[in-house]
């Protein structure tokens, strides 16, 4: 009879960070790396704007409304400013603004959901009511009814939002933490007289990570996306501010002439939110472990 | 009409040469069965056991010429009466499947669509392969229920796959397998998930059956008592290798590898039994429920002696874990008390102090989810180590090293993550977390039901070899009667909360035994091929005693 | 009482107290509005004795509670009330007459959008799921992951470009009025109604297709290959019966977005539906019409989760057939 051998690979040996990196990188999909590539362009952008655009955010350079020239590549919009440094401004305010907004909202949602998780309850039990009546209606519905409710203002854009969406991200918090709280080894921190703190940020945390980045990546699009929009509606960043979505607004009127204005700024925002999304699918894929000869 | 297929018995069925299959998983084809020879005839019964990772249900979807996705046949050939199953095409082997060799899977209720009557999905095959008409196969599905001793065989069929129970679907799903008299019936673990006493019914309705019909059959478990049972001759897997094949007597009485010898070790470990009045826990009259008033604890006292081994048996639902809950302070009794070295110890988890805590450990079952998947094992280790000692930096990381030695690990397991040990490492180092501690008691909850015969022989001499060392008492929660005997100085069996009988191990293990007793341990299979054959004959000669 | 009727019951339930939830925020949230809603309206000519005049007349001066049951108790019949708007309040108008011919032109633009988006997604979900990793699969998988990361409005102005202004075959603007007839109101609404379906089929295509794969990993659809079914009947017989619920979810999950959508294509295309109008009261914080709309909203959104809801309670065999 043969002896049988055991396995080679028994035990596997564990990369480091560096490497595992390295070796994810290499099998990306050609939409993972052109969605990594299109974030760094962006980032590029918004970070070094006052160096990269030709003029200033809201200085007046020429006639309104000129078409592209060697001066003014995208040419002017509705008061004579710049298009294309106002794009490139634009990177930086709703960029930011977006990613401030969604940290905020991870901030508030996230620990909730951890603490609903955790604690169970009458705590969770109320928490998750309320939760399910604001998710009941509709972010862009709701965002406009407060702005009309409480004014225009920056500050009120970005808590609104945040409150919001906030929301989203307690109902996903609290299930993955859920998934991680019934398993045995939290109930043995338990056993041991842990508290809270080394329970959340020790045992529950590091095993909700995963998911929690994936989503991050979404809620960013989905906040970005709706800040845009709330700005093209006139409820959102105001001008002087260079912002995408109010740029498509103001020269939505040129489009009927025929004049491809306003599909510049929206490009900007479409291309954006799709290199995201391609690098959250491709993230997903990843760790979903997917096994079916893919 | 099917039944009137003339089978010649010892006609060679299937014969499989130097069978190749590989596995696809992190991104690489990984070989699962590297090169076996299987030979089968007519009406014979062959099992196939092995521990997990073995290959065997790998090899018995290949009998059929299924491969799941992620599978591959790289390597071999396989002939069912005298055809290729790897040439065929899908349509010539989907033609076999169901009609000629038909499967039985390990669960039964993830195996049924809850959406159709369970009668429905027995005679779908039958009438999908145009064998018989609705009415008759209907008809002979009935008999089938009646031949597999289900109740109600008339009306069994028309209920949904969520309102019978376990077993009941069990057999069921044989029904289903044996509805076109198929030549060949593979049966995939199809017991193990039920109870005990639940599986004695079941594999001899099998065993039955497929006699009746004169089917031949491959038997797949990791239970070489099962296997004895069922099957004429027994062929050894390990890692994809054959290591031994001979017929079930021979290899019951003698068996050639070492590594046969070693699948029962765990039936020869035999604790000698040893008794002490020292009572480290005794717990006195507990009730408790989780909401209401359905009791899973009723009067339940149990007392544990220090530095001995106190075996809680009993089945699903019996209340075992719930007392290991209600000790730990997870579940407050709602009566009764729990004494610790003889002062009464606080009912909730949260009333005790560190100290309290420190004393009594708890090791689980399924170390997959016993140690946090992120973090090393000096971590694991070691915060117990921080937490209740106190120790920090050189001083804990050298204990660690210590604890690893006493659980026969080198110390350059200090830096693994969970993820990259085998199952008997893990729950070694889920050992030495609760020894870290340095308890006085330990709550084992079926630490070694999740785990391979010879890693269970393993786990359970490590415990032995540290009790020896540290004094400490064990309260060990099994459904395994081999273990119970292999490990406890005495016994408590439990049954729906209560608990039926307890004592030393010597007494509990011989007669006379009250009720549930006997049944739990008459329900064990044996190693020995005749042991199903005499417990049913024992049993309806009981049950023709009582109804004369 | 069966198990069913039960569970209905008990959603149906919930979905009111939701929705009684609901009315609550948005009431209250009128009452955060800064300086009131009185001031607000009379701007400049506010001052105590015309504010105390107006808040009597409108009866804000009661509490809250009595001004929220009645208003609650109104919409349901359908009167929201009057709004006034325009200076110091001069121009009022009934905001249930105001909503009512929007509220149609937005369902008809719904509608227009479902119709074609409900069975084309379906199909072409499942036939991804079906042919996983195909060519086929492959393609709609980047294709729908693409445009459901783009904003409405640029793939509307993307069709206003190339379809209005370039090849001059539909209008830019598409502005109906309560007497356009029905196949002149598809033919301006036409635009719109592709950019909503667009948007629901790359939503709705995803979602089938992860459903369906889902569906088809399950063990019983394994057993039933094993016993020699084939491809086919294996769908038909043994998935589609389990797949109403998960199918119902994905359709009511992606009309729910339909209703949000519909406000920046019905901006984009001046489109008068209840979208449009609820910007412009935002804008010019006309509080009741804002109020309204809001609340017909989310009661939308609620409806249809709660449909699909029941699609599956109803179709689950555990409850039809209790043990």
């Amino acid at each position: 009879m043969n002896t049988a051998t055991p396995p080679v690979r028994a035990i596997k040996a564990r990369r480091s960070v560096m490497e595992s990196i390295r070796r994810d990188l290499k099998t990306a999909p050609l939409t993972a790396w052109f969605g990594m590539v299109v974030i760094l362009l962006y980032a590029i952008c918004a970070i070094f704007a006052p160096l990269l655009a030709p003029y200033g955010e809201s200085e007046i350079v020429g006639k309104a409304y000129q078409l592209s020239s060697p001066e003014n590549w995208l040419g002017t919009d509705q008061i004579g400013r710049d298009t294309l440094s106002r794009l490139i401004f634009g990177a930086r305010n709703t960029i930011g603004i977006a990613l401030i907004t969604t940290l905020l909202s991870f901030l508030v949602g996230g620990s909730l959901g951890v603490l609903a998780a955790l604690k169970r309850g009458l705590l969770d039990q109320g928490i998750s009511r309320v939760v399910d009546a604001f998710l009941a209606i509709p972010v862009l519905i709701f965002a406009l009814m407060m702005l009309a409710v409480v004014g225009k203002s920056l500050i009120n854009l970005i808590i609104i939002l945040a409150l919001l969406d906030s929301t989203r991200v307690f109902r996903l918090s609290r299930a993955v933490a859920l998934n991680v709280v019934v398993m045995d080894f939290v109930e043995s921190a338990r056993l041991r007289g842990e508290g809270m703190r080394w329970i959340v940020f020790k045992e529950i945390v590091p095993n909700i990570l995963p998911p929690l980045i994936t989503e991050f990546g979404l809620r960013f699009c989905f906040v970005f996306l709706t800040i845009s929009a709330l700005s093209f509606l006139g409820v959102g960043i105001q001008p002087p501010t260079a912002d995408w979505g109010s740029m498509v607004a103001e020269s939505k009127s040129l489009i009927s002439f025929g004049r491809p204005a306003p599909l510049y700024p929206a490009a900007a925002i479409a291309l954006l939110t799709v290199a995201v999304n391609f690098v959250v699918d491709w993230f997903l894929h990843k760790t979903s472990g997917l096994r079916d000869g893919h | 009409m099917v039944t009137d297929k003339k089978r010649v018995k010892g006609e060679t069925l299937l014969d499989i040469r130097g069978l190749k299959i590989d596995g696809y998983s992190d991104d690489v084809w990984n070989p699962i069965v590297k090169g076996i020879d299987l030979t089968l005839k007519r009406g014979e019964v062959l099992g196939l056991i092995g521990e997990s990772g073995a290959g065997k249900s790998t090899l018995g979807l290949a009998a059929m010429g299924f491969a799941r996705p992620g599978c591959r046949i790289s390597g071999g050939s396989i002939v069912f009466d005298g055809m290729d199953l790897i040439a065929a095409s899908e349509e010539q082997r989907r033609a076999l499947w169901g009609s000629r060799i038909a499967y039985v899977a390990q669960s039964a209720a993830a195996s049924f669509n809850p959406a159709h009557h369970i009668i429905d999905q027995t005679v779908e095959t039958a009438v999908a392969h145009n064998i018989m008409t609705r009415e008759k196969a209907e008809a002979d599905a009935r008999d089938l229920y009646k031949r597999l001793q289900l109740p109600n065989p008339n009306t069994i069929g028309d209920r949904f796959p969520h309102q019978v129970s376990g077993g009941q679907l069990q057999r069921a799903m044989t029904a289903m397998a044996m509805s076109c008299r198929p030549d060949l019936i593979i049966f995939d673990e199809p017991t193990t998930a039920l109870d005990v006493t639940t599986q004695v019914e079941v594999l001899a309705a099998m065993r039955d059956i497929v006699e009746q019909f004169n089917t031949a059959a491959i038997y797949i478990t990791h239970d070489l008592a099962v296997v004895a049972q069922m099957a004429h001759r027994i062929m050894v897997l390990r890692y994809g290798n054959l290591v031994e094949e001979a017929t079930t007597r021979a290899m019951l009485k003698a068996p050639t590898q070492e590594y046969t010898r070693s699948l029962w070790a765990v039936r020869k470990l035999q604790k000698p039994e040893s008794i002490s009045d020292d009572i480290a826990l005794r717990i006195h009259n507990v009730d408790a429920s989780y909401s209401g008033s359905l009791k899973v604890l009723d009067n339940v006292t149990v007392q544990v002696p220090r530095g001995r081994t106190v075996a809680v048996v009993g089945e699903s639902g019996s209340g075992k874990s719930t007392l290991a809950r209600a000790i730990t302070g997870l579940l407050p009794p709602s009566r009764g008390e729990i004494y610790f070295n003889g002062k009464p110890l606080p009912r909730a988890l949260h009333e005790r102090d560190k100290d309290t805590l420190r004393r009594i450990q708890m090791i689980y079952q399924s170390a997959d989810t016993a140690l946090n998947p992120r973090q090393k094992v000096r971590d694991i280790i070691g915060r117990p180590l921080e937490f209740y000692l106190g120790l920090q930096g050189a001083a804990r990381d050298r204990r660690v090293v210590e604890l690893l030695e006493s659980i026969e690990l080198n110390e350059s397991y200090i830096d693994r993550l969970p993820g990259e040990m085998s199952g008997g490492q893990k729950q070694r180092i889920s050992i030495a977390r609760a020894l870290a501690a340095e308890p006085e008691i330990i709550i084992c909850d079926e630490v070694t039901s999740a785990l391979d015969q010879i890693v269970q022989e393993e786990i359970l001499s490590l415990l032995m070899r540290l009790q020896k060392k540290t004094n400490v008492s064990y309260l060990f929660i099994t459904h395994d009667i081999a273990t119970v005997r292999a490990i406890s100085d005495e016994i408590v069996v439990m049954h729906q909360g209560k608990v039926v009988q307890q004592g030393p191990k010597s007494k509990v293990l011989s007669p006379p035994f009250p009720a549930y007793t006997e049944l739990l341990l008459s329900s064990v299979p044996e190693m020995d091929p005749d042991w199903l054959t005499g417990l049913l004959a024992k049993r309806s000669k009981k049950v023709k005693a009582a109804t004369a | 009482m069966h198990p069913v009727l039960r569970t209905v019951l008990q959603r149906l339930g919930l979905g009111i107290v939701t929705l009684l939830a609901v009315s609550v925020i948005i009431f209250s949230s009128l009452e955060m509005l800064p300086g009131g809603y009185a001031e607000n309206v009379l701007g400049q000519s506010a001052t105590p004795e015309t504010v105390a005049a107006f808040k009597r007349d409108l009866g804000l001066d009661r509490p809250a509670s009595v001004r929220y049951f009645e208003w609650i108790g109104n919409a349901v019949q359908g009167d929201f009330g009057s709004s006034y708007s325009g200076l110091s309040g001069s121009m009022k108008r009934n905001v249930s007459a105001t909503i009512a011919p929007r509220l149609y032109n937005t369902f008809f633009l719904a509608a227009m959008a479902a119709l074609i988006a409900v069975p084309l997604s379906l199909l072409l979900g499942a036939m991804a799921a079906l042919h996983r990793n195909s060519w086929f699969d492959r393609i709609v998988n980047s294709v729908t992951l693409t445009t459901i990361a783009m904003p409405e409005f640029f793939i509307a102005y993307i069709l206003v470009y190339v379809f209005a202004v370039k090849l001059r075959l539909f209008y830019p603007n598409s502005t109906v009025s309560i007497g356009t007839p029905f196949v002149e109101h598809l033919y301006r609404a036409a635009l719109p109604a592709i950019t909503m379906t667009l948007v629901i089929i790359a939503h709705m295509m995803r979602m089938t297709r992860a459903a369906i794969i889902n569906l088809l990993a399950s063990p019983y659809i394994e057993m039933a290959q094993l016993k020699g079914v084939s491809k086919s009947d294996v769908i038909r017989h043994h998935a589609l019966p389990n797949a109403w619920a998960p199918i119902a979810t994905v359709i009511a999950f992606n009309l729910a977005y339909l209703v949000v959508g519909v406000v920046v294509v019905e901006v984009v295309f001046v489109y008068p539906g209840i979208g449009q109008l609820m910007v412009d009261a935002v804008s010019s914080r006309d509080m009741p019409v804002v109020q309204a709309c809001a609340l017909i909203f989310a009661a939308t959104y609620i409806l249809l989760n709660l449909l699909a809801d029941i699609v599956s309670i109803v179709t689950n065999p555990r409850l039809l057939h209790p043990k």
